[in-house]
């Protein structure tokens, strides 16, 4: 199996390019075969692998050929896989072919129903190459790939302006940090002479102590890629936009596997952060301040989707927190966890818009408990798993990430202070989705309900978010191990309680309504500061016009292309006297000769009157 | 030969006159008749000139050239002529500015 790794990214793109050529020609049944069960045979051979992995903990290193050889440089096409790898690769594939499972009822109805999953299989090819690299420059690659299954999947339904506005954002915002991020393998190219990650990482180790200020640099340009691609602080505001897609996509995309993309990277160049501990507090700060800046605004969304976005950052934000202190291991499997039980959601909502003919209000919805059982398990348990309830996969998680960081000398407690708070958040905006979604009085009438086709993997992820987090991933040997200490048992406690409350709260507020929160919401302040959360604290208007206006005023200043000008003048010039001239050139001979003898006269008058005597 | 002395001057004087003349017809006349009779005029005010000065300073040339003046003139209006009867055929006018078809 081990020298056959390269078929897992081969089989879906093999299936994507076989759709891009013949889709026009396959029926819609053929279709949606070739798209799942290519990725059903990429999740059966991780699946294999994986049974391979866990008895001989066989760190696999295959290299396929060389890409290019530039003047000592030479980037190979050859994977890397350990535990990490598997972990990564067993919830793209999996959770992956869930999804494209749902697709085929979901996009049912799409005429665009090949491109849709040729576009998907691509996507899910890239993120293998991604996870699977070896070397950054490849990983950079599979980076970039996704970045464009993503455009495209985005503005699927290009034929709305806002669709295809929503993609460019998406596009371009992460593409600023992916600038920076090459910057950092150029950086970390010319100072250690090599990409290959674990060469690189050996070196770096050799080369530079523990706070040097070079590894901070390029550290510091990695965590700007991954902020881009995983949505944090400052680069965050793609995310939400990018709900304008199918819902399996975002689902797929922008909640399981590309935007945790960023934490990968930061796992996989683990190495390079334990030498610079200051870009470690950093990626901690992000994350926790991500997490809390989109835990108030997802308070405050009415838009199913766009819920569910700014949790996916929130919850990324958490990750964030877990690899800043050091926790990598619990990063992962919170990386994980998060895949199922937000895949879960994600694909609830898009059962619900699915039957609720593209409603995406959350308070047009309504008393949906009884009329979609199966959307409603499915929310039930992928929410308690949001919010951290225990027994469920997320609580696992969330639970080592919070205790770890409270051992972080200085700031700990102070961040697992603000990682409490996210939680209670966290669990009152999930509750309140389930709420006024599937309690309450009915607003709209479903029109049918889940076909077998969504109600499988929704029932299959049901049961990875419960038991998720029983899961042992195998990344011990990859990460350094934690001291294993814990902390006092009230910190555990208080940790656990913290999300039940929150549960409580969302009950009283938004169910039995025995909390009343209009007098609040309604004061003058609570008004101004619900706006100003709902408006994702600002920062679209912020960015809006502190980049885009004046951006798109040069752009208007140079379509009159003002140096162009000044040669326009000069043809403007000659057009005048070219018309002038052939003003004169009328065919009238009579003027013709009048003009000759106007000359004539104004020459010998000259003549005579410059050397005077000569006549 | 030595009684009628006219001075250059006045020759001259109506060799220009002439060819003012001619010029002059030249630019006001439409009829393209009119044109080539304006021409000869001034052809012929030239050849005056010339014969003016030749006679002045007792030298051949000037009676030379007058012959090459009158062949010159003989040659344009058969020419001349020719193109009038063209002229006449295309545009049944022999208006100079009726048979203009430049579009300046």
């Amino acid at each position: 199996m081990s020298e056959t790794i390269w078929l897992i990214p081969l089989i879906p793109l093999l299936s994507s390019v076989t759709l891009m050529l013949f889709g026009s020609r396959l029926k819609v049944s053929q279709i949606g075969i070739i798209g799942v069960a290519s990725v059903g045979i990429a999740a059966l051979l991780t699946l294999w692998l994986a049974t391979e992995f866990m008895q001989n903990q066989q760190v696999i290193q295959l290299s396929l050929w060389t890409w290019m050889e530039v003047a000592g440089f030479a980037p190979g096409i050859s994977f890397y896989f350990d535990g990490l790898t598997l972990v990564m690769m067993s919830v793209i594939t999996g959770v992956g072919f869930l999804i494209h499972l749902f697709s085929t009822e979901f996009m049912e109805k799409d005429p665009s129903y090949a491109r849709y999953f040729a576009y998907l299989n691509m996507f899910v090819a890239a993120m293998l190459v991604l996870v699977m690299a070896d070397n950054l420059l490849l990983l950079y690659l599979g980076w970039e790939g996704v970045g464009v299954c993503s455009y495209l999947l985005v503005g699927f339904w290009y034929q709305h302006n806002a669709n295809g506005h929503a993609a460019r954002k998406a596009f371009i915002v992460t593409r600023i940090g992916d600038t920076a991020m090459a910057l950092g393998l150029l950086l970390l190219f010319t100072q250690l002479g090599t990409l290959d990650i674990q060469a690189m990482v050996g070196e770096a180790n050799q080369t530079w102590q523990v706070g040097d200020t070079i590894p901070l640099i390029a550290c510091l340009l990695l965590v700007c890629g991954a902020v881009g691609k995983s949505a944090q602080l400052p680069l965050h505001t793609w995310l939400p936009d990018a709900m304008a897609g199918p819902t399996p996509v975002s689902a797929l995309i922008h909640a399981a596997t590309m935007v945790t993309a960023g934490v990968y990277l930061i796992a996989r160049t683990h190495g390079l952060f334990l030498l610079a501990p200051t870009a470690m507090t950093v990626v901690a700060v992000i994350g926790i301040t991500t997490s809390l800046m989109a835990a108030f605004t997802a308070l405050m969304q009415t838009d199913i989707k766009r819920i569910l976005a700014y949790s996916t950052i929130s919850q990324i934000g958490y990750m964030f927190l877990a690899l800043g202190v050091g926790a990598w291991s619990a990063g992962i499997f919170h990386l994980m966890t998060h895949a199922f039980f937000k895949a879960l959601l994600f694909l609830g909502s898009g059962a619900i818009i699915h039957c609720l003919h593209h409603e995406h209000n959350i308070f047009k919805m309504g008393g949906l408990r009884t009329r979609m059982p199966v959307t409603f398990w499915s929310f039930m348990i992928g929410s308690a798993a949001l919010a951290a309830l225990p027994m469920t996969s997320g609580f696992f998680s969330k639970d080592q990430i919070l205790l770890q960081a409270y051992q972080l000398p200085d700031i700990g407690p102070a961040l697992w202070m603000a990682g409490l708070l996210g939680a209670l958040l966290t669990a009152i905006y999930s509750f309140r989705l389930v709420f006024v979604v599937f309690f309450g009085k009915a607003n709209t009438e479903p029109d049918k309900d889940t076909g077998w086709r969504m109600a499988v993997p929704l029932s299959v992820l049901c049961f990875l978010a419960m038991v998720g987090g029983w899961f042992m991933i195998p990344v011990s040997e990859v990460f350094p191990a934690s001291d294993g200490s814990h902390p006092a048992h009230w910190v555990e406690y208080v940790s656990i309680s913290v999300p039940i409350v929150g549960v409580l709260l969302a009950y009283f507020i938004f169910y039995s309504g025995r909390l009343k929160i209009d007098g609040l919401a309604n004061s003058t302040l609570g008004k101004s500061l619900g706006q100003f959360w709902l408006s994702g604290w600002g920062i679209d208007w912020l960015y809006d016009h502190l980049f885009v206006k004046p951006y798109y005023g040069l752009a208007n200043m140079l379509k009159g292309e003002p140096v162009d000008a000044i040669y326009g003048l000069i043809v403007a010039l000659n057009q005048t006297f070219n018309h002038w001239l052939s003003v004169a050139q009328s065919g009238r001979m009579r003027w013709y000769l009048a003009s000759m003898v106007a000359g004539l006269i104004l020459v010998i008058t000259l003549a005579a009157n410059l050397s005077e005597g000569a006549l | 030969m030595d009684g009628l002395n006219i001075p250059l001057n006045h020759i001259l004087l109506v060799s220009s006159l002439l060819f003012a003349i001619g010029m002059l017809g030249l630019m006001i006349r439409r009829n393209i008749i009119f044109i080539l009779m304006s021409l000869e005029v001034m052809l012929n005010a030239a050849a005056l000139a010339f014969v003016a000065a030749g006679a002045h300073w007792g030298q051949p040339d000037g009676q030379v050239v007058f012959m090459l003046i009158l062949t010159v003139a003989a040659a344009e209006v058969a020419v001349g002529l020719g193109l009038v009867l063209q002229v006449q055929k295309r545009f049944k006018t022999l208006d100079m500015d009726h048979a203009n078809r430049m579009q300046g």
